[in-house]
């Protein structure tokens, strides 16, 4: 008896998980205000991308072209792709001590995923990732970026 | 005052007026050769109004806008389909079987066609009035799937062979309940033939008057049409993200054209026969005793209450298509041999005992 009323249940509970997947698509079907595509090239203007796309690597440099990276290069170990390149100088500080710094954040854009790891590694959380998505261009070599500022330097630690 | 044009009218004077003018036999000829051109022109425009209407409405239901670049609202998407298709190349794999490679397209197409032929689109309208329609629809539509393995074993590869057997097992399989849904009906109209069918629902609709054996007869044969077109959720054979492409994988051009047709020109007589047989083919909705009511409704022409009620049938297969998520094959079998198949043979009995009793409407 609790076999056949097991069958009839599974006969119900199949028609009515489907009526519910069938009312949702055909809610969606007389509700066109929903639909999420954007229509790019003719809409450029009033295009919207969503804060966390993960379109490019940057290095926000702030008023007085000052970054927060410390050339420690944990992002360049942590890039599965080898997209990173992180060249460091050593220069010689006021008390006379040796010590490193960044001199080029070299960001290949052709060898990125977009997996941001480096962002997740970054100790300082001196790089983000920027949401825009025009990267393509004639000429490969405009693919590889610095993308510290020229004459930018280490944002000093807050005393 | 009844409209005085009707298209059974515009048949037989064309009829006339060719008999006056040519030999008869001249004349038959002619008229079946008109016939058929007709019958194709009209599954080709449907095909491509339905293509295009499918993509629409596969976008609207998936928060999608669907084609919108060719052509205002993206319009002309299906013509340029049809227009790319017929100018490839149809490549044939070195080591296919070439001669079953090639004959395998037609096979699906003529077979698909042939279902055509006793289909009543309006009152007098029906290419071939034979007294076992629905059996002989039945029957011919199980055919489409020799088709199928020809084109599934010719093209030497693993990807065709598989969706082809896929799509044998389940055609086979769900045939059966298919033509159990179509016994209920024709055992309540107590006539095999589409016109007998349709004469038999002047008061009433089968699905309003069979109740409850024939709702579900209803809902059972549009599974099992479902399933026999190897549309999603039944899909198995071509099953993209396992199969490729399924028996069509190496078929390109009008080769591949013509299982798209086929495919599409199937769905829309299975579609008719759920029309014609439950919902009353081209009779119009009429409620016994409301002669204002039926009096309206006969104003409709029959040809708009069949193209209406196919294209509530053929928006449900949508539906269905752009909901649910493919089973698997186990899933698929399991479906048919312990539900819908015991289900169908208890309501063909309970349809029989009340066909007995004479306790429809």
């Amino acid at each position: 008896m609790n076999s056949i009323y097991q069958y009839f249940r599974a006969i119900w509970y199949g028609f009515s998980s489907l009526w519910k997947g069938m009312m949702l698509t055909g809610h969606y079907l007389v509700h066109p205000k929903k639909i999420l595509t954007q229509q790019y090239p003719e809409n450029r203007d009033t295009l919207y991308i969503p804060e966390r796309f993960q379109g490019e690597v940057v290095l926000p440099h702030d008023e007085n072209n000052e970054h927060l990276c410390t050339g420690c290069t944990i992002c360049e170990m942590n890039c599965p792709n080898g997209s990173i390149k992180i060249i460091t100088r050593s220069v010689e500080t006021p008390e006379g001590k040796k010590k490193k710094e960044l001199d080029e954040w070299v960001y290949h854009l052709g060898l990125c995923t977009f997996c941001g790891q480096c962002i997740d590694a970054c100790p300082q959380n001196a790089i983000k990732m920027d949401n825009s998505f025009e990267h393509s261009v004639y000429d490969r070599k405009l693919l590889t970026k610095v993308l510290n500022q020229p004459g930018s330097k280490l944002k000093s630690a807050k005393k | 005052m009844q409209l005085s044009i009707s298209l059974l009218e515009i048949t037989r004077a064309i009829d006339s007026w060719l008999n006056s003018v040519f030999h008869p036999h001249l004349a038959y000829g002619i008229e079946l050769v008109l016939a058929g051109v007709a019958v194709i022109l009209l599954v080709v425009a449907m095909a491509i109004l339905m293509v295009y209407a499918e993509r629409k409405l596969a976008g609207f239901m998936q928060l999608r806008l669907g084609p919108m670049r060719v052509g205002k609202w993206g319009t002309m998407q299906a013509v340029a389909d049809v227009m790319k298709l017929l100018l490839k190349e149809c490549l044939t794999p070195t080591n296919s079987d070439k001669l079953m490679f090639r004959v395998a397209p037609f096979v699906v197409t003529i077979v698909s066609f042939m279902t055509l032929v006793p289909i009543a689109f309006a009152k007098g309208i029906q290419l071939w009035d034979i007294n076992i329609g629905v059996f002989y629809i039945t029957a011919v539509s199980s055919l489409s799937v020799i088709g199928i393995l020809m084109a599934g074993w010719s093209s030497n590869n693993k990807y065709s062979l598989l969706g082809a057997m896929r799509s044998g097992a389940q055609i086979v399989s769900y045939e059966l309940s298919g033509g159990l849904a179509l016994i209920v009906v024709v055992m309540m109209s107590g006539t095999l033939s589409i016109s007998g069918i349709v004469q038999a629902q002047a008061d009433g609709w089968w699905i309003i008057k069979g109740h409850i054996p024939v709702i579900i007869a209803f809902v059972t044969f549009v599974i099992t049409s479902t399933a026999e077109l190897n549309r999603a959720p039944f899909d198995l054979a071509e099953a993209e993200s396992e199969l490729t492409a399924g028996y069509h994988t190496e078929y390109s051009g009008m080769q591949f054209a013509m299982f798209f047709l086929s495919e599409y020109t199937n769905m829309f007589v299975l579609s008719m026969v759920a029309a014609t047989v439950f919902l009353g083919g081209w009779m119009p909705f009429h409620i016994a005793g409301l002669d204002g009511l039926n009096h309206f409704m006969d104003y409709i022409p029959g040809i708009v209450w069949f193209f209406g009620k196919t294209f509530f049938i053929l928006f449900l297969i949508v539906w269905f298509r752009w909901t649910f998520p493919r089973l698997r094959i186990d899933q698929l079998l399991k479906l048919e041999w312990k539900y819908l198949l015991p289900v169908s043979i208890i309501n063909v009995l309970f349809a029989a005992f009340i066909a007995l009793m004479g306790w429809y409407l």
